[in-house]
């Protein structure tokens, strides 16, 4: 599939160096554009394909009041310019206040933006989200936003592949999240780093969409380019109908030649694994990368568990995160969760908090954040009478953006203190100076609201 | 971009595995819309205590490495986040290469696309460099020839080959960017489009 994809989008080939990709599809936000929109303007040129942009304003926005002009000043200029570029270049933006406004990789899938067999790039790492439906889509930074502008191309080498292959049936409390920490914890978050991974077998089948983006999204985590799932059923009923998708006749063509981008039973990959469903639990990260996983219920490794060349890295993490070798996490008061970020912030995220949620109260200790990840998330919210819910157990429904994730606009998690987070990095200082992140599924993260303390999603009712 | 051929200098050990690019440079100081003046964050966390105060246990803070243009980090230097403010702020700090046993992919292109050299040695070399660095603090300097595509140890019979593809390499050498290259062949993206697959079904 990935070489049926790369294949369709190589314009030139360059000798000893890298391939011309043609770029279907480029979102922009407002971090990592500036430098580029002013690239352009030095060069005295346009962006060659501007229809092929879209933008939004998610990372420094607040999640409170975005009615208002925004507070901090630097977050605030920032925003303002990607409105001024996008003005000045006739880029569409989805900015604040705007329906469709929120956290790129959540507005992309949700306006039927991106389909199958593109390629879409950003200047966000975690652009593998797109990858859930069967396209190339990868994070890049900013030289290179600046030549998809005014080029629409890309120089790019090309990635060596990797299929991860998950068979057999989830266990109770196990969700997409824990599948893709546990992925990660098995080989490292370096593991995937030159490659392109192509995640399949019955488990991955079995996924919804949003639950196939968060597997997606984490690609990343473990140094891969970017991950890919070869589009199905699931994927055409969830493309068809929304707003920017192919209609009517222009969607069974589009169905038809979706359908041939499937991965070749005698495909070759350059690196292949396998794991069991039955074996992922219920997952959480104890250090300061994400390939830092256990089980929820097991204790943090030991000392002797530890390569000689990873000890110094693991003493270090453990001295980050006040925790020692060998302990177990269960019972670990934790003040802050975070529910949220381009991972878990989609309405399947807040349904399946709100199911768990129902009935049930937040414990007093626990600060929490709820961000949905767009205003059509929101919304949706609303209208089913979820956000009730989250209401009566003391959670507030705050408005769209990257939020706590990455300690870069208004919601920050406060020195020292611990925060359970559906987000994609456990990085030190990522969620705040001195933060310290254990990353885990929504559903884990809402028992741990509820509790006020590490708990195992297995010992509460599920059903 | 600058042009880089070769570079004789003292290095700045960084003996971590896994630095990620919000250490590089955290998220709250990605601010700024131009890109310049990253340098001054680099490392942020890692090199200044809350009240802005230098830590004393931290290299770049060590009067010893002040004139390092070279450094040299543990595997899988710059994973994490795209943002290219980190390629920024290393190369603003004066630093003209960064060595590792491996690098992440973003981080690669976007040092690439800087004129920051990523030279990628195998994990003996690498272990190597920070040994003869502690045993000879004071005068060790290495050598990165990127037209003979080599890293030596000066004063040492050791070097290495390193692996860099010959486009990369002319542009570096050049100072070349992909952008001039990309805009003379508008014809042929042009020529792409009329054939393209996805194109024609969902233009």
């Amino acid at each position: 599939m990935f070489e049926k994809v790369w294949e369709a989008h190589v314009v030139s080939e360059i000798k000893g160096g890298p391939s011309v990709l043609y770029i279907d599809k480029h979102l922009i936000h407002e971090v990592t554009s500036p430098q580029a929109f002013a690239g352009l303007e030095k060069r005295g040129i346009g962006l060659f394909r501007v229809k092929n942009t879209l933008a939004t304003a998610d990372h420094n926005v607040p999640t409170k009041h975005q009615d208002q002009p925004i507070k901090e000043l630097l977050s605030r200029q920032q925003v303002d310019k990607l409105t001024e570029n996008c003005k000045k270049f006739g880029v569409t933006l989805y900015g604040l206040g705007h329906p469709y406004q929120g956290i790129v990789h959540v507005i992309g899938p949700e306006l039927g933006v991106t389909l199958p067999g593109m390629t879409i790039v950003c200047g966000d790492s975690h652009t593998s989200t797109h990858g859930a439906f069967g396209s190339i889509a990868f994070g890049i930074g900013t030289s290179e936003v600046e030549q998809v502008m005014a080029t629409q191309c890309l120089m790019q080498s090309k990635p060596k592949t990797m299929k991860i292959e998950i068979n057999g049936t989830l266990g109770k409390g196990v969700v997409s999240k824990d599948i893709i920490l546990y992925i990660i914890s098995k080989i490292s978050a370096a593991g995937g780093t030159g490659y392109f991974v192509e995640f399949a077998g019955s488990a991955i089948k079995s996924l919804s969409m949003e639950a196939r983006m968060t597997i997606c999204n984490m690609s990343i985590e473990m140094g891969a380019r970017g991950g890919m799932i070869a589009p199905d059923e699931t994927t055409f009923a969830y493309i068809k109908g929304r707003q920017f998708a192919p209609k009517e006749a222009k969607f069974e063509e589009a169905v038809a030649y979706w359908k041939t981008l499937y991965t070749d039973a005698d495909a070759k990959f350059d690196k292949t694994y396998n794991f069991d469903a039955a074996d992922i639990e219920p997952m959480i990260t104890y250090g300061t990368n994400p390939g830092m996983g256990i089980k929820v219920s097991a204790a943090i490794p030991s000392e002797s568990d530890i390569e000689d060349s990873n000890k110094a890295g693991f003493h270090k993490a453990l001295e980050y995160m006040d925790f020692k070798a060998g302990a177990k996490l269960i019972g670990k008061q934790v003040n802050y969760v975070f529910i949220g970020s381009c991972t878990n912030s989609r309405i399947e995220d807040l349904r399946l908090v709100a199911k768990f949620l129902k009935g049930k109260k937040k414990a007093d200790n626990i600060n929490a954040y709820l961000i949905p990840g767009s205003k059509q998330v929101e919304q949706q919210a609303i209208a089913e009478g979820i956000d009730k819910i989250f209401a009566e157990a003391g959670f507030e429904l705050r408005e769209p953006g990257c939020s706590a994730c990455l300690g870069m606009n208004e919601d920050k998690i406060p020195k020292g203190e611990y925060c359970v987070s559906t987000s994609n990095r456990n990085f030190e200082g990522r969620q705040g100076p001195g933060a310290r992140t254990l990353l885990a599924s929504p559903l884990t993260a809402a028992a741990v609201a509820v509790s006020g303390k590490i708990v195992d999603v297995r010992d509460f009712n599920l059903n | 971009m600058d042009k880089f051929t070769t570079i004789q200098s003292k290095i700045v050990p960084l003996d971590m595995e896994d630095v990620d690019t919000d250490q590089i440079i955290p998220a709250r100081f990605l601010k700024a819309t131009t890109r310049t003046g990253f340098g001054e964050n680099l490392f942020r966390d890692w090199r200044y205590n809350e009240d802005n105060s230098p830590k004393a246990d931290f290299i770049l803070n060590n009067p010893a490495y002040k004139e390092g243009k070279i450094l040299v980090a543990a595997k899988n230097f710059g994973c994490g986040s795209s943002r290219e403010h980190a390629a920024w702020a290393i190369h603003d700090y004066g630093f003209k290469v960064v060595i590792s046993s491996f690098f992440a992919d973003i981080f690669k292109n976007n040092a690439l696309n800087n004129g920051l050299l990523p030279v990628q040695v195998s994990q003996q070399f690498l272990n190597t460099i920070f040994e003869k660095e502690k045993a000879n603090k004071s005068n060790f300097q290495l050598k990165v020839d990127l037209v003979n595509q080599k890293v030596e140890i000066v004063g040492e019979n050791l070097s290495e080959s390193f692996e860099i593809n010959d486009y990369k390499k002319t542009c570096m050498i050049n100072g070349y960017d992909d952008i001039d290259y990309l805009l003379n062949m508008k014809d042929k993206i042009e020529a792409y489009e009329k054939t393209s697959k996805y194109l024609n079904i969902v233009g």
